[in-house]
């Protein structure tokens, strides 16, 4: 328990050393580089236009498609972590436990296949 | 009193900031000169020099663009949320950084030995889509927008088979620990014992996908030039720019070295006789990462940008099937023959 | 005071913390960024726990993915959250009521909470420390807990043809690539040759 946390904490120095690096690059230019800001140069970047509105908007249901897809099958390859850890132990039992699983999903992928849901448009 | 607190922790901790300090200057020293190689590769295919006027070669171009960096004017769009503006290259950067602590360089030379490093990695990869979406979102600007938009959706895309190579190394090692990975392909056969041999199918895939998880051509859509100007960081510059940059080379990097971890042993000698295996481990474990490098940088000179539903079929129809199946075989064959077992 | 319960305080209070800002900030991106920071402050307490596995599916599942869709969902919905708030008080009697219904509840049933006799000695059994969390993790949920496992699997299927069923339209007149009959197109399907006399066209 106190051996695990031990190998942790070389890992949270670590970060925070890194933390150091980046946030001293960040603030350098605020302190040492010329600064003379005006109104043309701290408009949002268009085509030699002012913008018509706000640039945040409604866009393609797609994109959220993409975004559940992607937790379902993040969820099975975080089933799939311990599985391939204890593979050796768990014997027939658990090979074919998870080739049920990987199955039902399947049935699933091939649904969304046949539906078109994977169509980029 | 002091000198009991002094052995007793504050010396081991003082270490182990100086340790990571060291790993982080000389990964950023690599990365300078990688950046060179990047751009020095690129231009000899196209017949060009390159950089060559900073140092002998342009050996110091990557420490001048530093220096240039820092004193640009850093200018933080009006319509912008500041705090997130700011904040994204910083989530950007630390976080490639951050995956650097459980890298094993060589037998023991690892910040964070810790049980579950292929899944810190993969956690750390999985988060690299936050800074390009706090940078697009924040920029309040269209092109960002857009580009922050499409960098998500393609991430999201391939992290998932990315996810399915690695359970197939892991099926083989049954341990999540990286240094154990690179011991297990510690065989008397050398470079033909390595991983991506049997797994050469999931190789192929696990470069590619690394490609389209860091944005690196032809997968460069969020910042398509061409079309979207400079996608999530049309609105940066100065180092918060740099900031994104360094992030995306360290991340670069950081596949490149999961790639030798994973499929090329690690730190481990290709011909397992005498005068090779005194080479340090470390020096085996430099030239592969340098290798990868080098197939990544040529992908760049020759390989042209594609469209993006081609990427999103290639992401979801190609490679997710394939890897899901070669998931399942792997398993089958350790089962059925009882291969290392 | 040991670091381990340094790192607890910092975590939780982090934690509780972001917690609040999550309900008390204006901009809804904000919110869920603070949600983010929760969920890593979570993660470390399961790591200060000694539940690496955890922590890191935590990280993997939690943040890099359930709340990339928070954040797609939030920072692109076209509301108005002035005009959201303005409501708000006029919300605030129906709105207390049922919160303190719902707080009365919590403490009778905190009141009513008896530690299983069981409970003390699975304590003390830990897991064996000589394997990993994962693994331990792997050993039993696949074979002792198959049911649980596989209706898992079920609720994910459901999960992704919900999602389909409720998110797919398919636009009109999409032209697409079909990459099959690109490849098997042949040479005499693509070309005709034509012998075309002078002067007088196709």
């Amino acid at each position: 328990m106190n051996a695990l946390l031990a190998d942790y904490l070389p890992l949270a120095i670590f970060i925070g050393v890194a933390l150091v690096i980046g946030l001293a690059l960040l603030i350098a230019p605020f302190l040492v580089a010329y600064r003379s800001p005006d109104a043309e140069k701290l408009s949002a970047y268009e085509c030699g236009f002012n913008a018509f509105d706000d640039a945040r908007m409604k866009f393609d249901v797609r994109f959220y498609l993409v975004a559940i897809l992607f937790i379902i099958f993040d969820l099975e390859v975080a089933f799939l972590f311990p599985w391939a850890v204890a593979f050796r132990d768990v014997g027939d039992l658990g090979f074919w436990s998870m080739m049920l699983f990987l199955g039902v999903l399947t049935i699933g992928f091939v649904y969304e296949w046949k539906k078109g849901a994977l169509e980029w448009d | 009193m002091l000198q009991e607190a002094w052995t007793s922790w504050l010396w081991p901790l003082l270490l182990m900031v100086l340790q990571s300090a060291l790993v982080l200057v000389l990964l950023l020293v690599f990365i300078a000169f990688y950046l060179l190689a990047d751009r020095k590769i690129w231009a000899a295919v196209q017949l060009r020099r390159g950089p060559n006027v900073v140092g002998p070669f342009g050996l110091f171009q990557s420490f001048a663009d530093l220096l240039k960096f820092v004193l640009k004017e850093p200018v933080i769009p009006s319509g912008a949320n500041k705090g997130v503006f700011l904040l994204a290259p910083l989530v950007t950067a630390v976080l490639a950084l951050a995956a650097w602590a459980v890298i094993p360089f060589q037998e023991g030379w690892v910040i964070a030995d810790i049980n579950v490093g292929v899944l810190y990695i993969f956690a750390i990869s999985s988060l690299g889509v936050y800074g390009i979406i706090m940078g697009g979102w924040s920029s309040n600007s269209k092109y960002p927008f857009l580009g922050a938009l499409r960098s998500a959706a393609q991430m999201v895309s391939y992290e998932v088979s990315l996810g399915f190579v690695i359970i197939s190394v892991l099926l083989i090692v049954g341990s999540l620990n990286l240094s154990d990975i690179v011991r297990a392909q510690d065989t008397p056969y050398g470079a033909l014992g390595w991983y991506w041999l049997p797994l050469f199918p999931m190789f192929v895939i696990f470069f590619i996908s690394a490609l389209a998880e860091t944005n690196r051509p032809p997968f460069d859509l969020p910042e398509a030039e061409s079309e979207l100007v400079a996608g999530f960081a049309v609105e940066y510059s100065s180092t918060p720019y740099l900031l994104f940059m360094l992030g995306e080379y360290v991340a670069i990097m950081g596949m490149c070295s999961l790639t030798a971890i994973l499929f090329m042993g690690g730190w481990l000698s290709p011909i397992p006789f005498a005068p090779f295996t005194w080479v340090p481990g470390v020096i085996w474990f430099l030239l592969k990462v340098s290798l990868v490098f080098f197939m990544i940088a040529m992908v760049k000179a020759f390989v042209p940008r594609y469209r993006y539903d081609q990427l999103m079929r290639l992401g979801w129809k190609v490679f997710l099937p394939i890897s899901l199946a070669m998931v399942v075989i792997t398993a089958a064959v350790l089962h059925f023959t009882g291969w290392g077992a | 005071m040991t670091l381990a319960s340094a790192f607890f305080y910092l975590f939780a209070g982090i934690a509780v913390a972001s917690a609040f800002m999550v309900i008390a900030a204006k901009n809804p991106v904000h919110s869920v960024l603070y949600l983010i920071l929760a969920f890593f402050n979570a993660a470390g307490l399961f790591l200060l726990l000694g539940a690496e596995f955890l922590a890191m599916i935590l990280v993997v599942v939690y943040v890099g993915a359930v709340a990339v869709l928070f954040l797609f969902v939030v920072m692109m919905l076209d509301v108005d959250f002035a005009e959201l708030r303005e409501g708000f008080l006029q919300y605030l009697p129906i709105g207390g009521l049922v919160g303190i219904i719902v707080l009365v509840e919590l403490v009778l049933v905190v009141g009513s909470w008896a530690v299983a006799p069981s409970a003390p000695q699975a304590i003390a059994e830990r897991t064996p420390t000589d394997i990993t969390n994962a693994e331990a993790l792997g050993r039993v949920l696949y074979t002792d807990y198959l049911l649980f496992f596989q209706l898992s699997g079920l609720i994910l299927l459901v999960a992704m043809i919900g999602a389909i069923v409720l998110t797919l339209r398919h636009k009109e007149g999409v032209k697409r690539q079909n990459i099959a009959a690109q490849v098997a197109r042949t040479k005499a399907a693509g070309l005709s040759l034509h012998d075309v006399k002078p002067g007088q066209g196709l």
